[in-house]
């Protein structure tokens, strides 16, 4: 069982001992965010000050984490993580893509007037809120700030669960889509009138967005483009430090996946597109395993019944009952040991770990400690 | 329980199945899909930007219609600016920009054409019934509100009158409902429970059943003092018993776990519930949508 031989290594203490970033990237529904907390919980235990950046609202990690008030988009430290945390601190926070962006807006402009014109600019608002790929880049912003922040030497955040989830690694992609292509020049083209506005909208091409979407609503895309004009350079800097930021070697990409034939092969999706970039897949993480029992064999007869999907026929005795249960339970295992070869087989030699199902939910720190301890035996 | 599952689950002309990533809304979309389609139903299948899972899930079977159609929203906004007047202009530019362009000046306009889109299907006349593999729940609020953000947003135009088209769906309860989809845990019943309330609220789209998907409808087992009574009666070796004394213990557990999730949804929303029972698999293929749709018919029959 190559599987069960990787876990024992217990590397992915590793990963947390040696990472500054650690990335939690998957499909949604996983456990990304738990992971990530989990993470954080013992880097914190080694004396590390972390803090996770979660982009999942779930209120039950904020209560799993004692915080009753929900986590807030600046850093909250985390109390009761047990008794030899030591000099360790473990904070966590949520996050906000349109204070993020606004932030960097403010960074980047020259004077109030400019901040103001933008930031109160419906169109920048919806790009701020929803555009395709700005959560993402402000993900990756989130974290290249907190990594300059002195009060944390890890940062742990997971991922948006999308395909897009790469994007990260392309975070000038969302910005250059804009201000690289012809409609942004064409909107900032100088007119003799000096009115660029007006000027702008004559383009034929702006004429037939205002005609989908309205007069008024392409008034407000333009006088966007035009606030905007002068930030680009200061925007891609900074870009391109996060970027460099996220392919430093001691920023770590855990793959987190569950023991399903889908989610598995998005994460062999995931890792191929992080080798293709050069970046590699430090540890992969596959979530609610159906745990062993031991090794016991069934009876021979009690499995063909169960294979065959007679189990009620062998539920004649109580025991009979218990043998089904335990054959049901190990053809669980087994289908989900073979869904994850094909992950092993990619990831390797990285640390492959195997979390098990657990009897109950997760809720409060001591569920997450029960996960963490079959994360870091 | 529905009084019958199948009936309630296809009582209109569309049906959006919704729910959080990895709760199997796909699974449900295809045994709703395949168990219509053996009652006679023409069906069309919708699947939504994703990966293409459906396809695989419901090939053609002898004597059922059943098609699969995939809408990505990206493409048909594009094709939908192409039908008004950008085809010429935007060929010498950056084609994602004008579409990221017009997405961001107007967001929800990619949703309102893919609804569009689902609203010329259910008027084609072609289907009986039209089921949408939907968005993840987070989105399915945004998804099906699109409509009302744009109407509020663009008083005029081709976009306009299309938003009308989509609400004037949306809240029709004989051409349109939506399904939500949820696994017997905590979080996922919480949050199912959440999107139940926003869309009916904010949406005022009519809800069908609640789909709980993967119960766990295994072996049943003694209670603790009858595996205690069974074990010492038998003979066996300690490990053994320790063994299957763990596994009865652990199933026991997650059962209990099940059954709290299923009473607090039955509480928190008063909608029906439809369950599908969990296969001892790790991912289902074609044959196993085909038998989950089996057992749902036989189920609407009893």
């Amino acid at each position: 069982m190559t599987v069960d031989g990787r876990i024992a290594t217990g590397s992915m203490r590793d990963v947390v001992e040696y990472a500054d970033v650690i990335v939690c990237c998957g499909s949604g529904g996983v456990g990304k965010t738990t992971t990530a907390a989990v993470i954080g919980m013992d880097a914190a235990r080694l004396g590390r000050r972390v803090v996770v950046v979660t982009i999942d609202p779930a209120k039950r990690l904020a209560d799993a984490l004692g915080l009753t008030t929900g986590l807030s988009s600046s850093p909250q430290r985390i109390d009761g993580l047990g008794g030899d945390a030591g000099d360790g601190e473990m904070w966590a926070m949520m996050l906000d893509t349109a204070a993020t962006f606004d932030g960097l807006v403010r960074t980047h402009a020259d004077d109030e007037d400019q901040i103001d014109r933008i930031l109160s600019n419906r169109f920048y608002r919806n790009m701020a809120g929803a555009m395709s790929g700005t959560q993402e880049y402000m993900a990756a912003e989130t974290l290249h700030a907190l990594h300059n922040d002195d009060r944390f030497d890890l940062v742990v955040v997971d991922t948006p669960p999308s395909r897009n989830a790469l994007d990260f690694l392309d975070a000038p992609g969302v910005l250059s889509r804009f201000l690289d292509h012809r409609i942004f020049k064409l909107a900032m083209l100088p007119t003799r009138s000096g009115l660029k506005v007006f000027g702008a909208a004559a383009q034929p091409i702006f004429k037939a967005i205002g005609k989908v979407v309205g007069s008024d609503v392409l008034a407000d895309s333009l006088a966007f483009f035009q606030a905007f004009s002068g930030m680009e350079t200061g925007f891609r800097e900074r870009a391109d430090d996060v970027v460099a930021l996220l392919r430093a070697e001691r920023t770590a990409f855990v793959v987190v996946a569950s023991p399903r034939h889908d989610t598995i092969t998005e994460a062999v999706w995931f890792a191929r597109q992080l080798d293709d970039q050069g970046v590699g897949v430090a540890a992969a993480i596959v979530n609610r395993v159906q745990p062993a029992f031991g090794e016991i064999e069934v009876p021979a007869d009690v499995e063909a019944e169960v294979s065959g999907g007679g189990a009620e026929a062998t539920g004649v005795t109580e025991v009979g009952a218990l043998w089904t249960n335990l054959a049901e339970l190990q053809q669980i295992r087994s289908a989900e040991l073979a869904a994850l070869e094909p992950l092993v087989e990619l990831t390797e030699p990285a640390p492959i770990a195997l979390l098990p199902l657990l009897d109950g939910d997760i809720h409060d720190l001591d569920s997450l400690d029960q996960v963490a301890q079959h994360l870091f035996p | 329980m529905s009084e019958n599952p199948l009936r309630s689950l296809t009582a209109a002309n569309v049906v959006v199945v919704a729910g959080k990533g990895g709760v199997g809304k796909t699974t449900v979309t295809a045994v709703i899909a395949r168990a219509a389609a053996r009652s006679g139903e023409r069906v069309l299948v919708i699947e939504l930007d994703g990966k293409p899972a459906l396809d695989e899930l419901l090939p053609d079977r002898a004597g059922e219609a059943l098609t699969v159609v995939h809408l990505s929203a990206p493409d048909a906004l594009e094709e939908y600016l192409n039908d008004h007047g950008f085809r010429r202009i935007a060929k010498r530019l950056n084609r994602t920009g004008v579409i990221d362009m017009v997405g961001t000046a107007a967001p929800g306009i990619d949703d309102i054409v893919v609804l569009g889109k689902v609203k010329q299907y259910e008027r084609s006349g072609e289907y009986d019934l039209v089921v949408v593999d939907g968005p993840a729940a987070g989105h399915a609020v945004s998804f099906l509100m699109s409509a009302t953000g744009l109407a509020d947003a663009v008083r005029g135009g081709p976009v306009r009158s299309q938003a009308d088209d989509v609400l004037e769906l949306l809240a029709d309860p004989d051409r349109c409902m939506a399904v939500l989809v949820t696994l017997p845990e905590t979080t996922p019943v919480n949050e199912t429970i959440e999107t139940a309330y926003a869309l009916e609220d904010v949406v005022g789209i009519r809800l069908g059943p609640i789909v709980v998907n993967g119960v766990d409808q295994g072996t049943d087992l003694p209670d603790e003092g009858g595996v205690d009574a069974a074990l010492q009666a038998a003979d066996l070796d300690d490990a053994v018993i320790e063994v299957l004394r763990a596994a009865a213990t652990f199933r026991r557990s997650r059962r209990a776990m099940e059954c709290e999730a299923l009473d607090r949804l039955a509480v928190g929303l008063p909608l029906g519930q439809v369950q599908v029972r969990a296969l001892p698999v790790a991912g289902l293929d074609a044959d196993d949508i085909d038998a989950l749709a089996d057992e749902l018919i036989a189920e609407s029959r009893s």
